[in-house]
């Protein structure tokens, strides 16, 4: 197969083009990993409201060594700021912001997407030795709309949009859009559709590393 | 005269029996009332089912009482995290029963049990392992799983401030779990950091009022 030569996105391209379509207005939960990345590619003068599920609504960018607060950390436990207009909340109140389909939309990084909306991001066997799943499930469920930011492919070259999920699920029929290192894709009734390509990237060339069958779809 | 604030911690542990299920407040470190973990190690009771987000990290509190083999049970929604070598440990070996529950799912049980509402249904968790043979029903098109509140015998939290009725504010993201928890309990135990005359505490910021909460001690942190 002759190829064309082409440029993946990196990690901060992908999260770059993700916050280009977050609204001003939107309530939003980025998960753990690349969807934290997003939050750096809002500008402040786009007003989006960070949600981090242990209480948090308003969340802001890690603090200066000045201002750092022990007591404040997001849900991957790193240090954060609270942005003026933010509140506290305890736990139930968190979860019923996500549960409640309060929350605008949910990033998250994932292991399979499949062409139903099927997302597994929590654990790679049935036999995992300690697993964790934490608030991924309530997220995939609960918020309005779910998008998954994540590789194409894995470091073996195998492909993570898939026909059906391998692994065990997070949720059923619930990923929305998917951002990767070579595409943005709907998932719509008859699976994926391409939204837009890495600049160079061929539709035939982006097929040949995707497990689940592609179309065209309509441009961002 | 009403007065929770108890003066050590021997009265703060006083009544907790062997096969309690401990509700552990704290989102990893931050809110987790570390004090009164310790002095429930030295209380001694055993057979503990142990309600708590993340499963204890490094050989100290949580992880500490684990190690010690005083925990039957941990449900919680994420153990495996940084230095949890205690967890991993125990429940490679068999020695520990684990039940995972989605982080809201674990917070609504709890709440649910303060609130007296028995079992719900929630979508969180449908057609994944975390929920295979709950029972399931079809809501407004949407599939949910039913879900049984999870009352304690005993709730453990940490708060910033409180008056002698045991009404209780918060510090940040450490209030997390500790309101649900003190809610969810039959003899709700509160770790503070300053304690204020009744009065004091604008109505208007307290977040657990003195109703779920039994007994009070002072431990200032640093």
């Amino acid at each position: 197969m002759s190829e064309t030569s082409f440029t993946s996105w990196s990690r901060k391209d992908m999260a770059r083009r993700l916050a280009r379509d977050i609204p001003e207005g939107w309530y939003v939960n980025l998960g753990i990993g690349i969807p934290t990345m997003v939050a750096d590619y809002v500008p402040l003068e786009r007003e989006v409201v960070f949600h981090s599920e242990n209480g948090l609504l308003g969340m802001g960018p890690a603090p200066g060594e000045l201002d750092a607060d022990p007591w404040l950390i997001n849900a991957g436990k790193q240090l954060v700021t609270l942005r003026r207009g933010g509140a506290y909340v305890h736990h139930a109140d968190s979860f019923a912001m996500i549960r409640g389909g309060h929350l605008d939309l949910c990033v998250l990084g994932a292991f399979e997407v499949a062409e139903n909306g099927d997302i597994a991001n929590w654990a790679t066997s049935a036999n995992d030795t300690a697993p964790a799943v934490g608030g991924a499930m309530d997220l995939a469920a609960g918020a309005k709309n779910l998008w998954v930011i994540m590789e194409h492919t894995t470091k073996e070259g195998r492909s993570k949009l898939v026909r059906q999920c391998g692994y065990p699920l997070t949720a059923m029929r619930s990923v929305r859009r998917v951002y990767t290192n070579l595409a943005v894709l709907d998932v719509t009734e008859q699976g994926f559709a391409v939204v837009e390509m890495a600049p160079g990237l061929s539709f035939d060339d982006l097929q040949a590393r995707t497990d689940a069958p592609l179309r065209q779809g309509e441009p961002a | 005269m009403i007065n929770k604030i108890v003066r050590d911690m021997a009265e703060a542990m006083q009544g907790i029996v062997d096969g309690s299920t401990v509700l552990v407040g704290g989102f990893g470190s931050v809110g987790q009332p570390d004090a009164l973990i310790d002095g429930l190690i030295e209380q001694g009771a055993k057979d503990l089912t142990v309600v708590a987000n993340n499963a204890g990290a490094g050989r100290v509190g949580l992880a500490r009482l684990m190690e010690l083999g005083r925990v039957r049970k941990i449900i919680c929604s994420f153990p495996r995290s940084a230095g949890s070598v205690v967890f991993e440990e125990l429940y490679k070996a068999g020695r520990l029963e684990l039940e995972i529950v989605p982080q809201g799912t674990l917070a609504e049980r709890m709440r649910a049990a303060g609130a007296g509402v028995p079992a719900f249904y929630t979508p969180t968790g449908y057609g994944t392992l975390l929920t295979e043979g709950k029972p399931t029903a079809e809501f407004g098109g949407r599939s949910c799983v039913l879900e049984h509140a999870l009352p304690g015998d005993v709730a453990l939290v940490q708060a910033h401030r409180a008056d002698r009725w045991g009404n209780l504010t918060y510090r940040r993201s450490g209030r997390n779990f500790n309101p649900v928890m003190a809610m969810a309990a039959k003899l709700t135990i509160a770790q503070v950091d300053l304690i204020e005359p009744l009065g004091t505490l604008d109505p208007e910021h307290v977040v657990t009022p003195g109703i779920f909460v039994d007994r009070v001690l002072t431990h200032p942190v640093a």
